[in-house]
């Protein structure tokens, strides 16, 4: 099987359950509904041979609903071919399934989606924080979270602080102008 | 003038509990308000100073570390430990990997939050007297990480005795900053200061 028959058979067997299809230098990317996920999950894995998971991703769509979007990053050994499957949750269901039984590295993917956007994922074995501590009280890469921290007290725990931002290295500010006008170290003082 | 024996007794006592693993040495304490002197039969067994000044002097010649290394500075620190630069030369080259065998936390690299933990609990976990190098500009202040995951220096936890500058550090910075570091030691009045009633009770007995 090449990599074309492969997604033309992904293409017929869920026809109506995939809802976008767009294709960019070679790669092809897959808009599916949440509730769809483990049944292609497997049929990927299975029948077409994506026995590689190579990262999970989520984007904060800030703005817009629904807000959050998750994409996986499939690779087939077989033949060398990518897949990229994306859906859409929304703020208030705020969950979706776990696959980490069909890629056991989906575990700690998940849970590093978990620590950092909040987005839960169901009957996932061990669903912790991963890079902040437990009992953390925030998601630091949603859009609304600002980037010198908001404080935390945890007795026994941790806490933080908001960290000082003025003058930082790579600290940019808010403008209409160019990236490279915004960092601090091209910009004079009073910009 | 030589020392009465009881106060020798006192003084070697004391010596011996704060001398724990170090070399065998014999001390005598004389209060500053005494004049040196030397007597024909014991001279040249028998070393005259301040009971302070011995204590530093055996304190700040072995200073076993706690290499607390948390990022790209602990690799400099392993080459300040190697051959080419050779921390021996200054006795801290028994880095000890249990805290309660050290005497100086050298705090090498970002401490994150998370770790922030870990580092305050193995620094309360290391025996009195102890002190902490701040290692580079991430330990000492949080360097290039203006970000809610980065404590912004480690001094926000710990007392810090000596910061050193760099990203990382060169080895000679380190070195020279232990250097600095045994320079504190060798001032400080811990005796004194610790224990003033002992300390009078020793110069009553040789007045």
């Amino acid at each position: 099987m090449i990599a074309q028959e492969a997604l033309a058979s992904l293409s017929k067997s869920f026809e109506g359950k995939i809802e976008g299809k767009t294709e960019f230098r070679g790669e092809t990317t897959c808009t599916i509904a949440a509730s769809d996920l483990r049944e292609i999950a497997r049929f990927c894995r299975d029948e077409l041979s994506f026995d590689y998971l190579l990262d999970i991703t989520s984007i904060d769509n800030f703005g817009e609903e629904p807000r959050f979007e998750i994409a996986y990053e499939l690779y087939s050994m077989a033949l060398a071919a990518h897949l990229r499957l994306k859906l859409k949750v929304s703020e208030e269901v705020g969950a979706v399934d776990t696959v980490s039984d069909i890629w056991p590295t989906a575990n700690w993917h998940e849970r590093e989606i978990y620590d950092m956007m909040g987005i839960k994922f169901n009957d996932h074995p061990d669903l912790r924080r991963i890079l902040m501590w437990d009992g953390y009280p925030f998601f630091p890469l949603r859009k609304e979270f600002p980037l010198e921290g908001l404080p935390s007290e945890m007795p026994d725990v941790a806490f933080t602080k908001v960290t000082p931002m003025e003058g930082g290295p790579f600290v940019t500010r808010p403008s209409i102008a160019t990236s490279k006008d915004r960092e601090p170290r091209a910009r004079p003082p009073e910009l | 003038m030589s020392l009465p024996v009881r106060s020798i007794h006192l003084c070697l006592s004391v010596a011996g509990f704060r001398l724990r693993r170090k070399c065998a040495l014999l001390l005598f304490a004389v209060p500053e308000i005494l004049p040196a002197a030397y007597d024909s039969k014991i001279e040249g067994n028998v070393i005259f100073t301040r009971f302070d000044a011995a204590l530093n002097w055996v304190r700040k010649n072995s200073l076993w570390p706690m290499p607390m290394g948390l990022a790209c500075c602990a690799i400099e620190l392993m080459a300040t430990a190697a051959s080419r630069f050779d921390i021996a030369r200054f006795g801290a080259e028994v880095m000890r990997f249990s805290p309660r065998q050290c005497d100086v936390m050298i705090v090498a690299g970002t401490v994150t939050y998370k770790m922030a933990l870990a580092v305050k609990r193995i620094y309360e976990q290391m025996p009195e007297p102890k002190w902490v190098i701040a290692m580079g500009a991430c330990a000492s202040t949080g360097g290039m990480y203006r970000s809610y995951a980065v404590l912004q220096g480690i001094d926000q936890l710990l007392p810090v005795d000596v910061y050193i500058s760099g990203c990382p550090p060169r080895p000679e910075a380190l070195l020279a900053g232990l250097m600095k570091l045994q320079e504190k030691i060798s001032r400080e009045r811990s005796f004194r200061n610790q224990k003033p009633e002992l300390f009078e009770k020793i110069e009553e007995a040789l007045i």
